[in-house]
């Protein structure tokens, strides 16, 4: 039954289906913010701007490497940070103490951000200044992962003392990953319950090709992969065609 | 639960929709949602009433059509459902698939009254 041909309508319903027509729409519920999106994305274009999403569960260590990331690029790559937080301007503040821009969005009950968030947010912020600027959403991973901010690109987290199977619990974040951390990796040999391999075969589950990398922001154990990735996405932005190939390394190829 | 943001987000659609097509209320509202769209339905069927509530949508019927997963595989070539954590070719196991099929997140049409019968 369809509601062109007017097969639906029986004598039961004749007086419903004659007093109502159907509009064809066929448009993404999303697309206000995808709009937004796609200005913000002009925005941080016209400063060359490299702009990184950081997502993750609440905990898994955002912040902390957000402050060990500041002070490393320090007086090489500009680095400024919008953080989205529910309720308090803690995490803003941490980063703030690093002496880079750092600007608090706060969220109240909303468990993500979103375009229009980002957009408000940049309002406060002078990017002609910056290179990289850092979007630290909200630690939840099902909600930020529906929401487009402009971003370049998608990193996320996730520490050795969640689980390893993450990836296939959470496979719409996961998925949107452009590259994946396994943080807080200090505390690996104590945490024998979480192997980085099961990690990645979970997320090589989602025919992702996103590159892996294993880190302590605490111990400053594998940072240099970290900032390296920084450096060439910065740099490919700069290029004239920026779609660089996507280092292809993790626990399984290494 | 993003899926109340969805549902305004989505009622600020339906309005705009309607709006270019005179004044009737809204009687049913149908959605496409991908299994893989990080929208839960349920969710946002619970959140849609609350959301429509004082709009010209309060009160209308809506339908969630749900789109399973579907990969066609790069290398081999068939299209085959998938499940959300397992995209990789269920044929050749190949990791090179692409989604056809269970990200949608769209509005796909609106049922409008009359405006002659308001």
């Amino acid at each position: 039954m369809c509601d062109t041909c007017g097969c639906s309508i029986t004598p039961g319903n004749q007086q419903t289906a004659a007093a109502s027509h159907a509009v064809p729409v066929l448009e993404g519920l999303l697309a206000e913010n995808d709009r937004m999106a796609a200005h913000n994305r002009e925005h941080f274009a016209r400063h060359g701007v490299l702009a990184v999403n950081l997502m993750s569960s609440p905990g898994a260590g955002k912040t902390l490497l957000l402050e060990a990331t500041v002070e490393a690029l320090k007086g090489e790559l500009r680095c400024a940070v919008l953080v989205g937080d529910l309720a308090t301007d803690n995490d803003a503040r941490r980063i703030a103490a690093h002496g880079v821009p750092a600007v608090q969005i706060g969220t109240g009950q909303a468990c993500h951000l979103d375009a229009h968030l980002v957009h408000d947010a940049l309002h406060g912020m002078d990017l002609s200044g910056i290179d990289i600027l850092f979007i630290e959403n909200v630690g939840n991973l099902v909600c930020p992962a529906s929401f487009d901010l402009g971003q370049h690109r998608n990193v996320v987290l996730l520490s050795v003392t969640e689980g390893d199977d993450k990836p296939a619990k959470y496979p719409v974040m996961f998925r949107a990953a452009d590259l994946v951390l396994l943080s807080k990796a200090d505390l690996l040999p104590l945490m024998d319950d979480f192997d980085p391999v099961r990690a990645e075969v979970a997320l090589r589950d989602l025919a992702t090709d996103a590159a892996l990398m294993t880190l302590s922001a605490k111990k400053g154990q594998g940072m240099a992969g970290w900032l390296g990735w920084l450096r060439a996405e910065q740099a490919a932005l700069r290029r004239p065609r920026p779609a660089a190939a996507r280092p292809h390394f993790g626990v399984l190829r290494a | 639960m993003h899926e109340l943001s969805i549902a305004r987000a989505l009622l600020r659609q339906v309005e705009r929709v309607a709006r270019t097509h005179g004044h009737g209320a809204v009687r049913g509202v149908t959605v496409r949602i991908g299994a893989l769209s990080g929208v839960e339905p349920g969710l946002l069927a619970s959140a849609f009433p609350q959301a429509a509530r004082g709009s010209r949508a309060e009160g209308a019927a809506l339908t969630i059509e749900a789109v399973p997963v579907r990969v066609r595989c790069d290398d081999c070539g068939a299209e085959s459902e998938a499940s959300a954590n397992r995209l990789v070719c269920p044929v050749c196991a190949s990791p090179h698939t692409r989604l056809v099929a269970g990200d949608e997140l769209l509005l796909v049409s609106l049922d409008l009254e009359k405006a002659d019968d308001v």
